[in-house]
């Protein structure tokens, strides 16, 4: 019932939108009615180019992920198991780790010139930070009875890590893949808007600068919907997986 | 760890970050890098020099930041209003929060397009941008902390007679600030991001413009100089609010 009380409140919106356009009669280059821009997406979802764009961007997006996650769990795990790794980078990694990814975007563009490379650059930089910082965080916690254990059974480095750190650390480290998603998808849609020629980001800038609102607006609900989707999808499989740990972040 | 120990890491940690701009030089001048994408550290200080010298790095710097503080303190005076607003009337939660919370997900650099369109390629368009971008971590950080303010404190506010107005400066602001206070970190962040985004979609001046024209025109080393200036007022601007979020929030450590 609460659910549904959400929904009021946009769907009128949209109901005194579409009023508004029928009533002025309204023709625009930059406002589109509800119906038009519905057209435009059901146009979009049954045409191929709208689903090559999409896969572009959950491709590129989604490359950039698996490298920036693996990337900054690894360094995460070896942060805190050995603290002087950690110690020595402090400075580095500190500095580089408020630059926004954004602005790496030139120097990508002269190495990898326009398209996948430059985007999965880019997003594994964003993604691998934050990943960082959880990891470690994650790592450091866990309990330091385990490692008595791990170091009274005479465990190696690598069974330490994989038999005793790992598993304890795997519903944290789905939360850090979970936020991680989230900005992957942001920064990728961002490199396109911004300088790559591919993806829904670029379909949305295009849409815009040839005048169609209908399609700019369809490809933006696209993907509000994208984002949305990918969070409720990750908050689900959160729970299914790590039940305990998410009645514990509520 | 004492102190003692702690500053001989830092120096240590220090000493690596020098260590790999020397080596960085070393490469660059053997030619193993290509001097194309990485020029060396010290083209990248003649980039800074010369921008320095000729007044265009800092002009492109200050509009960056003048950007990105008026689009920031927008989105925060907007969010923590509309936060404030929403966090403590029972009837908004039920009935408008939901659709914020729906929005979040939202990249916010797709707006770009559509602020570009109604705007054209200007200032305000930039500003809008920043605004709309950095206004949801803000209105959602201030909902929640907001919505968290014990019950026993609003059953205070309600036999003192307190009216609204008093209720949320006098009680629920100081005890929402924590989560204010890392809304609007979380906002500075990307707002950082969004002039940026701006910039290089609208070409109009500033940081990001200039290393996207520097990048048009292959000038590797004017790329790391405009990186440098934006790493650090990525750096400052977070240590300083860091450093009033500890005044801010002194009481709470007692």
């Amino acid at each position: 019932m609460t659910a549904l009380k959400g929904l009021v409140l946009p769907i009128g919106l949209l109901i005194v939108w579409q009023i508004a356009a029928m009533a002025t009669g309204m023709q625009s280059d930059t406002l589109a009615a509800p119906d038009g821009i519905l057209v435009a997406l059901v146009n979009g979802l049954t045409s191929a180019p709208f689903w090559v764009d999409t896969g572009d961007t959950l491709a590129a997006g989604g490359m950039g992920l698996a490298l920036g996650f693996s990337v900054g769990a690894g360094a995460g795990i070896l942060f805190a198991l050995v603290p002087p790794v950690s110690r020595i980078l402090r400075v580095t990694v500190e500095l580089l780790r408020p630059l926004p990814s954004i602005a790496i975007v030139p120097i990508a563009l002269l190495i990898f010139g326009f398209g996948y490379q430059l985007e999965v650059a880019i997003v594994a930089f964003a993604t691998c930070f934050p990943v960082l910082v959880l990891t470690e965080s994650a790592v450091r916690q866990v309990e330091p009875r385990l490692s008595e254990v791990a170091r009274a059974l005479g465990l190696t480095a690598w069974a330490r890590i994989t038999k005793i750190v790992l598993p304890a650390v795997l519903p944290r480290l789905f939360v850090a893949l979970r936020l991680a998603a989230g900005i992957a998808l942001i920064v990728a849609i961002t490199v396109e808007i911004a300088a790559n020629p591919i993806g829904l980001g670029s379909r949305l800038l295009r849409a815009a600068s040839s005048l169609r609102p209908e399609d700019m607006f369809a490809t933006l609900f696209w993907i509000a919907f994208l984002g949305w989707a990918l969070n409720w999808g990750m908050l689900r499989l959160q729970s299914w997986l790590f039940p305990a740990m998410s009645r514990s972040e509520r | 760890m004492t102190l003692f120990h702690r500053s001989l890491w830092f120096l240590a940690s220090l000493a690596l970050l020098v260590g790999l701009i020397w080596g960085w030089q070393i490469l660059a001048d053997a030619r193993v890098l290509p001097r194309a994408f990485f020029p060396g550290p010290d083209l990248t200080w003649r980039a800074l020099k010369r921008g320095v010298a000729n007044g265009s790095l800092l002009s492109d710097t200050l509009t960056t930041l003048r950007r990105m503080a008026l689009g920031w303190a927008l989105a925060s005076l907007i969010g923590v209003a509309l936060g404030a607003f929403v966090g403590t009337s029972a009837w908004a939660r039920v009935w408008i929060a939901p659709m914020f919370e729906a929005l979040r997900p939202l990249p916010a650099s797709a707006i770009a397009p559509v602020a570009m369109l109604f705007l054209g390629l200007t200032d305000t368009m930039i500003l809008t941008l920043i605004a709309f971008g950095a206004l949801w971590p803000m209105l959602l950080t201030t909902v929640h902390g907001f919505s968290n303010i014990h019950i026993r404190r609003r059953e205070v506010a309600t036999s003192l007679g307190l009216s609204r107005s008093a209720f949320i400066t006098k009680i629920a602001l100081p005890g929402a600030l924590p989560d204010i206070m890392g809304g609007l970190r979380l906002g500075l962040t990307i707002a950082l991001i969004l002039v940026v985004v701006g910039e290089m979609v609208t070409v109009q001046g500033g940081l990001g413009a200039r290393i996207l024209l520097a990048a048009r025109a292959f000038n590797a080393p004017e790329i790391f100089a405009g990186i440098a200036v934006l790493g650090v007022i990525g750096l400052l601007t977070n240590a300083v609010l860091s450093l009033v979020e500890t005044y801010a929030l002194r009481w709470q450590r007692r």
